[in-house]
Formats: structure tokens, C-alpha cells, sequence
């Protein structure tokens, strides 16, 4: 036998049915059982110099969580995981392996890398499942330390801090925890009872959070320098909804995806009327934009009983932002793409509500900004698609409540924090920002890696300008 | 958890609420608004600060009991709690020395009116109120909007009090008198307020309106309340709520009212509701 051949075959992720999945909301991607998991792992070359551990923002140690679950020690699997990532079992769900720490490991050159994102999840999961021990709280330095926003930038942030022994507190906007781990991903995709366990680790750590609280409106920033804290890491998210700026955007009918996720997730209509917030989908949706945002949304439509959901992307599927995997479940359950084309306008009856949306077909021409060939407008090739339903999800730009409230912080022409890329250091002294609210909306582990950046500076920070408070 | 501190009906279907959020009631300023959520399965529900104050840590907010939330909310007594309560939200009235201000609200709309109409007596202003109901039962913040205006002018449909009409008919006849009127200010129904609307367009009176549109989250991340104010799409939530209604697209904010109306009907319909009602709130 060679060498090559006792290596297994990459293990497939079990998942729902796609026939059935259509028809609730319970997860999609079933996690892989102790003997897939061992099997996954021995895969793993546990090479001297892992070059997986160069494309993992938050720095977790590869090869060593991967021994410990080849040799059955989940324990301590997890426990490697969450000296690094507080937020484990979020991770191996909705991270992009494929263009981080998979993307670079050795066996992608042969086309079947190591599935660490599906290890990463197994781990954290039997952790859950098994019970651990609780984190060990550091000694405490007395420093307080106030981060905006419990999302997975803050969350990384807050639980990084907390480890290094500052008494940190969190305030959310929202009624509940997460941001968009809470508002924006599905509950097919990401179960909120695991954002809940995640939320419950980094508390243990000695975190506090306090929800119901707008920086910017219920308190600023130098309400909270006031108030005693040293330091502050705005971990805001972008939150502020980009529309196409066509006609009949306000007819009846037309969400942002921010509104129809928000509504659907964090406000849980689809459990209506049980949870009272209403959420209205017609036969029809159309959904624009080529992201995961797109795709959560025309899933989410689909479970919520549109017959019929189109996705409309105006450049072609290989330039689409989504994850492969996250089009593929789409496909699956049957939502239709449209490629190369571009809403319009979108027409209404005489009620006020979308009948349908005008497009435009493209074809993709030079190289733009993003080295993506830029779509540009084939002349006479409009044409009507029929939709009762649409929901724009073409990205997010800045939200400005808390920089607006904040003197003598540099925002850029789009209104994102400057911010250092390595420390999150802004224009005012102890303001450090990071994640979206910084980049414009990019990914969750993007936003940890910056939380994580952050919260070393902020330690470096405080030791430098105030000596420990006992 | 937020708890009630005075709890009062002001008219049959009209209920006022004291609250205690001290950091809220810190920060508010007249014209904002505050997000409550009663229980864990509730709605967010936006609602315009009538009253606050800062010595008492205490917000008020006073609502027409007319859907679900509206009518659960209404539930709560002295010693109740509401889960969620978040604010200040949306920009506050630019309070100055204008001159002669007319304040004119329709039914509910008086209560999100009064806070401004208070904070522009004090700041040395003329005030001159319109205020209207339906009928006379169903007036509300009589005696207060009269304490601290300099004239008060009440109408109601059926005539059981004041002048028999609509609030336009007074205010029509104060444009059209002698005494120079520099602002007026409308809240109300959202018809209401394009009445006002038109009645001002012609006398080139700068006016202002208060709007409350579906909300979602209430700081500009959800896009639900948007409205279209001189052609541009603003949100209501953080753009306003206070906008110039000689520029605000009334009719179309009228039809986006009604975004939800089929779903609420099967949630008025809903037999279990008072019981989820009570499970959440324990």
C-alpha cells in the first residue's frame, strides 16, 4: 500500500435534506460524529512549519487542536481553540476555511485540504455538549475597559481583555447579544443557542454586558471616559443599509436585507404570530446582491413560503462573493440565480406595493478597482421580472452614530473609523476601533482578528499610560 | 428590566406610563424618542418621549391603546416591568427664540407634541396651541397643554367640545389673522399632518412634522422607517424624527403604514396572545 492511499478522503459535512430543510429553520450542516472527526484529523500532516496557521486571523494552533482530536482528546482540542478563539463553535460555522487557513494548507495543493473548519466545529461542539472547565479569570489589573458592540468583534475583543485581568464591560445596542452573529446570519446556518453559548464563555471570563445601550444617543464616549473607563474598542459593525437608489425602492415589499434578516432572526418572525414582529413575503422574491447576505436572505425567503426566489447579481457567478458552499445550499433548495443583470427600477401596483422589477442584462468588461471585470449595461436588454418581494442586499456602508458623537475622531470619505491596521489605535488617544466599522462590512473572523489585534494594544496601552489599579 | 412608576389613564383609550431609565432620562432632550420591548416575545415598539425627568431618573411615555402592543403595554400597573427599554433615539427640536409658535395636535400626537411645545414656552416663545380629538372624551393633556400656552384652541369632529372640526379649520383661521405666525409644529395621524401640511404650503409658513414610521432597530441599521423628504430617502429614525412637512412624500409614508396590515390582523386574531402575554412577563 502506498503512503498516499491510507490517507482517507476528506469527510463530507452531513446535512439536512434540502427538500426537507426548505421547510423549517433548524441547521442545515449537522456536524461531523466522533469517528468522522478522528478520521478528519488523521488527515492532517502536522507538518513542522504549518502554513495553515499563517491564513487563521486568530492565530489558533492547527496541527495541536488537530492532534488532540486524532488521539481523542477533545478536551483538550477545545481547550487549545479557546486559548486563541473565544468564539469556537461560531467559527466553524460561518468562517470562509476556504480562503483562510484551508486555502493554504498542504494538502490543497492536491485539491482535498484538511477540513479544520469542520474539526474546529466538532471540538467546539463536544465541548458543549460534554461540559468543560470554566476559564481561569487573571489576576486583575483593575483597568476598565469599554467596548462597543457584542458582536464578534467586540465579543473577541472583550474576551481577550478579560484573559489579560481588565475589568471589561460591553454595551449593545440591541435588546440582545451578538450583532450580527444575532440579526444577520440565519438560524439554519448559525443556531442562536450556540451564540448564547459563546456569549455565556466570554461572561465567564468576567465580562459584563449591558444591552439597551446606543453609544452615541444613551451614552458618548466621553461619557464613558468620564465614568472611569480607560480605554475603548468600537466594535460597532457597518449597520447602515446600502440601497440601489433606483425608482419604487420604498414601494410595499422592498426590505433591506438588514430589515428582513433583523426581523426574521433577531426578532424571530418566523415564528409569527407566537413572536409578534411581522414579517410579510409574497409568491415572488427577488433578491439583489451576490454575497452570503444574498444568500441568507432568498433561503430565508424560501422557508418563510415564497414559491418562487430569484437572486439577481449583476456581475457573473464566479465573481460572486458568497461562499461556494453557502450557493451551493441555495441552489439545492432551489433558489434560481440571474447573473449579469441589474435591477432598474422596481414597479408597483396602484396600492403601493412591487410587482415586479425592471432589469438590465450586463456583460462583464475591464478589470475594475477590485480586479473584478466591471459590468457594464448591454444596450436594449431590458426585460420585467415578476416579484411581489424584494430584498436589496447589495452591502452595508458605516453607521455614523457613534463617530458623529465622538469629537476628534478621523472618519474616511465613507464615513468608516481610521483605524491602525495592527492595533486598531484611532485619532484619539485610548479609542481603538476594528471589524467592519473600520473596513466596511467584510467577514466575521476579520472582524475577531481585528478584536484580537486590539485588545493586545489596549493592554500595551494601558500598561504604558496607567500604572495597575489595586 | 424597567419598571413603571406611575401608571395612568388619560382618556378611555389613552394610557400613560412613567418609567424609571436614568440614563435615558439623562440624555433625552424634547422630539426623541424611546424603542420598548414588553416581553420576550414582543415587537419593538418606538414611542416619542412625552415626558422626562432627570432628578427622578423617570421617562413617560403616553400611547393610544390601538394595536397588540399598544393594547399590552396598557396592561402594565405601578410596580410592572418592561424588558427592553432604549434610548434616547432620533435627533431632538432645535429650541430657540423663533417668535410665535402655533403647536397643533391631533388625538395621540398631543402627548408627542407637549414635550416640545413645553421646551419652546420655556425658551421665551409665543405658544398658541391647537390641540383635537374625535370627541371630547377622547382629549388628552388638556389641562397641560393649556398651562403653558399662551392661547389654547380646542376642535373635535362631533363638536362635543370647542370648535366642531378638524384642527385645520382653527389653524387656517390663525394664519389668516393678523398676528405674524413664524413656525408651526403638526403631530398627529399621518393624514393629519398633511392637512397641515397643506394649510401652511400656501401662507409660506415654515412648518414641522414629527413622523413615526415602522421601525425596526430605531439607529439607521434597518432601513424600515424610511421616508421621502424633498426627494431624497431619509430615515425617520436617525434623520429625524422631526422633518420640514412641505417636503415630506406623505402619501407614500401612508401607504408604507400599511406594510404589515394583513399579518396584523392574524396576530389581532390570535386566541393564545394574552397567554404569551403573561409567560413573558413573569
Amino acid at each position: 500500500m502506498t503512503k498516499a492511499a491510507k490517507r482517507p478522503p476528506r469527510q463530507p459535512m452531513p446535512e439536512q435534506d434540502a427538500r426537507e430543510r426548505v421547510g423549517n429553520f433548524d441547521e442545515v450542516a449537522l456536524g461531523l460524529d466522533e469517528e468522522a472527526a478522528v478520521r478528519e484529523a488523521s488527515r492532517c500532516l502536522q507538518c513542522k512549519k504549518p502554513t495553515c496557521m499563517a491564513g487563521c486571523p486568530v492565530e489558533i494552533d492547527i496541527p495541536a487542536f488537530i492532534l488532540a482530536i486524532k488521539e481523542r482528546d477533545f478536551a483538550r482540542a477545545a481547550a487549545i481553540l479557546k486559548d486563541k478563539n473565544n468564539l469556537p463553535a461560531v467559527c466553524g460555522r460561518v468562517c470562509p476555511q476556504e480562503t483562510q487557513c484551508e486555502q493554504v494548507c498542504v494538502l490543497a495543493k492536491k485539491g482535498e485540504p484538511v477540513a479544520i473548519g469542520r474539526l474546529e466545529r466538532f471540538a467546539a461542539d463536544w465541548e458543549a455538549a460534554h461540559g468543560s472547565a470554566t476559564a481561569q479569570p487573571a489576576p486583575s489589573t483593575g483597568q476598565r475597559v469599554a467596548v462597543i458592540g457584542s458582536g464578534p468583534g467586540g465579543l473577541t475583543a472583550a474576551g481577550d481583555l478579560a484573559k489579560m485581568g481588565h475589568r471589561v464591560t460591553v454595551f449593545e445596542a440591541f435588546h440582545d447579544t451578538g450583532g450580527v452573529l444575532r440579526y444577520g446570519i440565519p438560524e439554519f446556518r448559525l443556531p442562536k443557542a450556540i451564540v448564547d453559548r459563546e456569549v455565556e464563555y466570554v461572561k465567564s471570563l468576567g465580562v459584563e454586558i449591558e444591552l439597551n445601550t446606543v453609544i452615541g444617543k444613551t451614552l458618548t464616549i466621553d461619557d464613558l471616559f468620564a465614568s472611569g473607563f480607560r480605554a475603548v474598542f468600537i466594535a460597532s459593525g457597518a449597520g447602515a443599509p446600502v440601497f440601489l437608489g433606483i425608482p419604487g425602492e420604498n414601494l410595499n415589499g422592498v426590505y433591506s436585507a438588514n430589515e428582513f434578516l433583523t426581523r426574521a432572526n433577531l426578532m424571530k418572525a418566523y415564528r409569527f404570530p407566537e413572536y409578534e414582529t411581522p414579517i410579510w413575503v409574497g409568491k415572488r422574491a427577488a433578491v439583489v446582491g451576490g454575497g452570503n447576505v444574498a444568500m441568507d436572505s432568498a433561503r430565508t425567503a424560501l422557508r418563510l413560503g415564497a414559491g418562487q426566489v430569484t437572486v439577481v447579481y449583476r456581475r457573473s457567478e464566479r465573481e460572486m462573493p458568497a461562499r461556494a458552499e453557502e450557493i451551493e445550499h441555495a441552489r439545492e433548495e432551489g433558489v434560481a440565480f440571474q447573473f449579469l443583470t441589474n435591477p432598474t427600477r422596481v414597479l408597483g401596483d396602484e396600492r403601493g406595493w412591487v410587482r415586479a422589477m425592471e432589469c438590465l442584462r450586463m456583460e462583464l468588461g475591464e478589470p475594475d478597482d477590485s480586479g473584478r471585470r466591471r459590468p457594464v449595461p448591454v444596450a436594449g436588454s431590458e426585460f420585467t421580472l415578476d416579484a411581489d418581494t424584494v430584498i436589496i442586499a447589495v452591502g452595508n456602508a458605516a453607521n455614523p452614530l457613534v463617530s458623529s458623537s465622538t469629537p476628534d475622531l478621523e472618519t474616511n470619505r465613507w464615513g468608516n473609523i481610521v483605524a491602525d491596521p495592527e492595533t486598531g489605535a484611532t485619532s484619539r488617544p485610548g479609542v481603538f476601533a476594528g471589524g467592519d466599522i473600520v473596513t466596511g462590512a467584510a467577514t466575521v473572523i476579520e472582524a475577531m482578528g481585528a478584536g484580537k489585534r486590539a485588545a493586545r494594544a489596549i493592554d500595551q496601552y494601558l500598561r504604558q499610560h496607567h500604572a495597575p489599579q489595586t | 428590566m424597567y419598571r413603571v412608576v406611575r401608571a395612568e389613564w388619560l382618556s378611555e383609550t389613552v394610557r400613560l406610563l412613567e418609567v424609571e431609565a436614568p440614563r435615558i432620562a439623562r440624555a433625552a432632550q424634547p422630539g426623541q424618542f424611546l424603542i420598548v420591548r414588553l416581553g420576550e416575545r414582543s415587537e419593538r415598539l418606538p414611542l416619542t418621549i412625552a415626558d422626562f425627568d432627570r432628578d427622578r431618573g423617570t421617562v413617560t411615555i403616553i400611547f393610544l391603546t390601538a394595536g397588540h402592543s399598544t393594547q399590552d403595554l396598557a396592561l402594565l400597573d405601578v410596580g410592572g416591568q418592561i424588558r427592553d427599554v432604549v434610548g434616547p433615539l432620533g435627533n431632538h427640536l432645535e429650541i430657540g427664540r423663533i417668535g410665535a409658535v402655533v403647536c397643533v395636535g391631533g388625538g395621540v400626537g398631543v402627548p408627542a407634541l407637549y414635550p416640545k411645545a413645553k421646551a419652546l414656552r420655556a425658551a421665551g416663545n409665543r405658544v398658541i396651541s391647537i390641540i383635537g380629538a374625535r370627541s371630547a372624551d377622547l382629549l388628552v393633556l388638556e389641562e397641560e397643554m393649556r398651562a403653558l400656552s399662551h392661547e389654547t384652541y380646542i376642535t373635535t369632529d362631533d363638536g362635543s367640545k370647542g370648535v366642531k372640526g378638524l384642527v385645520t379649520v382653527e389653524l387656517e383661521r390663525l394664519l389668516r389673522g393678523s398676528d405674524p405666525i413664524d413656525l408651526v409644529i403638526g403631530v398627529g395621524p399621518v393624514p393629519m399632518m398633511k392637512a397641515i401640511a397643506d394649510t401652511t404650503r400656501p401662507y409660506g409658513v415654515k412648518t414641522l412634522v414629527s413622523l413615526n414610521p415602522i421601525m425596526v432597530d430605531g439607529t439607521g441599521m434597518c432601513g424600515s422607517c424610511r421616508v421621502t423628504v424633498g426627494g431624497e430617502v431619509k430615515f425617520a429614525c436617525v434623520d429625524g424624527p422631526i422633518f420640514d412637512a412641505h417636503e415630506v412624500d406623505f402619501d407614500e409614508l401612508m401607504a408604507r403604514q400599511r406594510r404589515f396590515e394583513p399579518l396584523e390582523r392574524d396576530l389581532a386574531g390570535q386566541g393564545a396572545h394574552a397567554c404569551h402575554l403573561e409567560e413573558s412577563l413573569r
